[in-house]
């Protein structure tokens, strides 16, 4: 087996890949990440990347109390955020669990939100703490309700164990499972994994296993995104595109509120991977409440005042 | 798709500039004789008249300087002094902008420079210094530390305000009194300076600014009431300074050039090393003493080094300083852009490779895009003078002894910079560097508490932290105590 012709699959292959790539110092990405936090986005590039963050929205929902009506609410908050502006482009995608994938499916194809899609998250997230044949069964049911991308988390404990050939295989095997039917993302949660040098690792295991996408967090785990967790992130794919001319996406996931944190990973984005990411087949926003701060923003904008919050509905 | 950032411009409202200006001697401003312009480097346009001071104006504010010693600032306690220090660094803070956007103006450097790192460490210095007025006894200095008197400090357009302060402080805090000449190019913020310290209600003659050129400096120097020189300059000029006080009883710091050596070794962090690297030749366009001006990289990941160092350089945003997305401004003056250009043409004639990103320089005002030289040895004249601009020479070593050799064969010895993610090789090459300075994984930092100075002809003494206090106060046999 050869994944991109750099690694065989084997755990030593992989233990000599990962250490022969550099360390990240932990101040200077932190220092990297605040410089670019104070680009000065303004006017027109400001209503620009309001724009373009809304269609990277992962609109999310993944709570225990979910319901059927809750579901519903989101899928049509997905398909138009703001029922007013017909100019205002559907999110990214709708993000759920695995049993409520059938039903936002049916309800998006009912409003005519065909072309958003439906994420799951699986593998027993956010833990992925079970047996490798539930989270096989886990994918395929999602899979089979008409999931178009699953959101996979790794097992931290086996990373953190140095276990990276676990991983690794657990990452190729839903990546069989998913074949040509649903995008894969993993998500790390960075939360856990705490130093730069295994968000690295983490992302480079992902990629040479088949991953779309690389995710920082699952939401449920503090810090998750952070800028200099997704700094790393972008330099990682930047890197492995230099390697192997493909392009894997980013999705930060996980404190991400306000339209100044979504644009500051704009920047991050622009400045790190390049412009080429600054679509939404390359750069997500995992979010809930972060979609109706960028329609605030927008009417802002094109109002000159802020209006009540009222004036966006609450789901 | 792309994402242009939209222009957005810090307002200069403001700052209000005057026509013309005098001198600031005994506390007043009073009018000069002749003036020259002084200009916005971004635009060439003119920003005002700045007074060029003659022999008679540095003796008036030698007169006055010397006056508030005996009369007032030698009385005052430790504590007193203080006050007027605090007072001060709080005045700064409150204009922080005002100062910011006029030695963008003045100066040509970036707003995201001056708001984030000149104008805080300014406020920083006299902080600190602030600190120390009161605690002079226990300052590890002997008993009863004394002040000299009156100090003749002359400072550099490169961080006109940061050097002020750099002076300015310890020379207060430590009971001194100063005549101060900025830089012909950059007056303005020493000037906007003077009105904080009337502000602050100063007493008059404890600060003196003489604007002018050299032959200015040149009359601080010579005073015969002057105790002790502070310069930040050239190299050349350090040495005239040097001649001209020798066999006299005057002291003196000496801040002047450098050649720094940007170490990195093969297990370096890549991407944070690069970011260093941008940092240590392209803040402030690379007119920093300190400057890492030559990257001495282990071949074996040369290769990779430079290409994500010309992917990063790509990204660096040239242009209008007063916009908040500039990376890199203007050059401070025509006759240092020819200085830039000349030796930049020398590094093609020794066969050099020069590479730079695609820059739309303004045609207007004075510009030098971001550039490397690869290929450069150290029989090259780019390894061995200094440029003063945002170029940088790459070097290449094989062993970690060749790096530090190669890294102390220069008349220079300021600063240094080492990149490697193994403990005991940072502490190996800082113990054999000949430089002042060394910064290990990271690069251009400062701090007040942190002694700044060089080797070599890279200067004399220290100035922040506690060696800086040593350079403004007479110790042990000195003072007059047996």
């Amino acid at each position: 087996m050869s994944f991109y012709g750099l690694v065989d699959g084997s755990e030593k292959s992989l233990i000599t890949f990962l250490d022969q790539l550099s360390g990240v110092d932990q101040v200077g990405a932190e220092a990297r990440a605040a410089m670019l936090a104070t680009r000065s986005i303004k006017t027109s590039s400001k209503k620009w990347a309001i724009e373009t963050a809304i269609s990277m929205v992962d609109l999310t929902t993944l709570e225990g109390a979910d319901t059927p009506g809750k579901v519903r609410a989101l899928c049509s908050k997905a398909v138009r955020p703001d029922p007013t502006d017909p100019t205002v482009p559907s999110v990214g995608a709708v993000c759920v669990y695995n049993d409520m994938v059938k039903i936002a499916r049916t309800h998006l194809d009912s409003i005519g939100g065909e072309h958003v899609p439906v994420a799951a998250v699986s593998t027993a997230f956010p833990s992925g703490r079970a047996s490798m044949e539930v989270k096989i069964q886990d994918t395929q049911d999602a899979i089979n309700a008409g999931a178009a991308e699953i959101d996979m988390v790794i097992d931290r404990g086996a990373f953190l164990a140095g276990k990276y050939g676990v991983v690794f295989d657990e990452i190729v095997k839903i990546r069989e499972v998913c074949g040509d039917k649903a995008h894969l993302k993993v998500i790390f949660e960075t939360g856990e994994l705490v130093t730069y040098d295994n968000v690295r690792k983490a992302s480079y295991l992902a990629m040479l296993a088949g991953a779309d996408f690389i995710k920082t967090s699952t939401g449920k785990v503090a810090p998750a995104a952070t800028p200099p967790v997704v700094l790393v992130m972008l330099e990682a794919v930047r890197d492995f595109y230099g390697m192997t001319q493909r392009r894997i996406g980013v999705k930060p996931a996980g404190g991400i509120r306000t339209t100044k944190d979504a644009i500051k990973q704009l920047v991050l984005v622009n400045e790190t991977a390049g412009p080429e990411w600054l679509t939404p087949e390359l750069f997500r926003i995992g979010a809930s409440a972060l979609l109706n701060d960028l329609l605030m923003q927008r009417m802002k904008m094109s109002d000159g005042y802020y209006a009540s919050p009222n004036y966006v509905t609450i789901d | 798709m792309t994402f242009e950032y939209a222009p957005a411009p810090e307002s200069k409202a403001i700052v209000s500039i005057k026509p013309k200006y005098g001198h600031f001697i005994n506390g007043s401003f009073v009018a000069g004789k002749k003036h020259f312009p002084t200009i916005n480097p971004a635009t060439e346009e003119i920003l005002s008249h700045i007074s060029l001071g003659g022999a008679s104006d540095v003796d008036k504010a030698v007169m006055a300087a010397q006056k508030a010693y005996t009369k007032t600032w030698s009385k005052l306690s430790g504590k007193e002094r203080g006050k007027y220090l605090y007072r001060i660094a709080r005045i700064l803070q409150e204009r922080a902008r005002e100062f910011a956007v006029l030695e963008t103006l003045d100066n040509g450097k970036p707003i995201r420079e001056t708001r984030d790192i000149d104008i805080p460490l300014v406020a920083a210095h006299f902080f600190y210094h602030a600190g120390w007025a009161d605690k002079l006894d226990y300052a590890g200095l002997g008993h009863s530390p004394k002040a000299y008197g009156v100090a003749g400090q002359i400072i550099p357009w490169n961080f006109p305000l940061l050097m002020l302060a750099w002076k300015v402080a310890p020379a207060l805090a430590t009971g001194n009194t100063v005549v101060l000449k900025p830089a012909e190019t950059t007056s303005l913020t020493a000037l906007l300076f003077a009105e904080v310290c009337q502000q602050a209600e100063l007493p008059d003659g404890v600060v003196n600014i003489v604007t002018g050129d050299g032959s200015t400096g040149a009359a601080i120097v010579n005073h015969p009431g002057i105790h002790k020189i502070a310069f930040t300059g050239s190299t050349d000029v350090g040495k005239k300074i040097a001649r001209a006080i020798a066999s006299t009883e005057k002291k003196a710091t000496l801040e002047l050039g450098g050649k720094g050596a940007n170490i990195v070794f093969d297990d370096a962090p890549i991407d944070e090393t690069v970011e260093g690297i941008v940092n240590g030749i392209f803040f402030n366009q690379g007119h920093v003493c300190c400057a890492g001006s030559r990257l001495i990289v282990q071949e074996s990941v040369a290769e990779e080094v430079i290409e994500k160092l010309k992917v990063r350089m790509a990204k660096i945003r040239v242009g209008d300083p007063l916009d908040k997305n500039t990376d890199l401004g203007a050059i401070n003056s025509k006759e240092q852009l020819v200085k830039i250009k000349e030796l930049s043409a020398i590094g093609d004639a020794e066969g050099a490779e020069r590479w730079s990103p695609q820059c739309n320089l303004s045609s207007k005002g004075f510009w030098f895009a971001p550039t490397i030289f690869t290929g450069v040895t150290q029989a090259n004249r780019i390894a061995q003078e200094e440029i003063f601009g945002p170029v940088l020479s790459v070097l290449t070593f094989r062993t970690p002894q060749e790096a530090i050799d190669k890294a102390n064969n220069t008349p220079f010895g300021l600063s240094a910079g080492i990149w490697s993610e193994k403990g005991s090789r940072i502490f190996w090459a800082s113990q054999h560097l000949k430089a002042g300075v060394i910064w290990a994984n990271t690069f251009n930092k400062f701090d007040p508490a942190s002694p700044f100075g060089g080797y070599k002809e890279s200067g004399w003494g220290r100035e922040g932290g506690k060696h800086g206090l040593a350079a403004y106060l007479k110790t042990g046999k000195e003072t007059g105590a047996k």
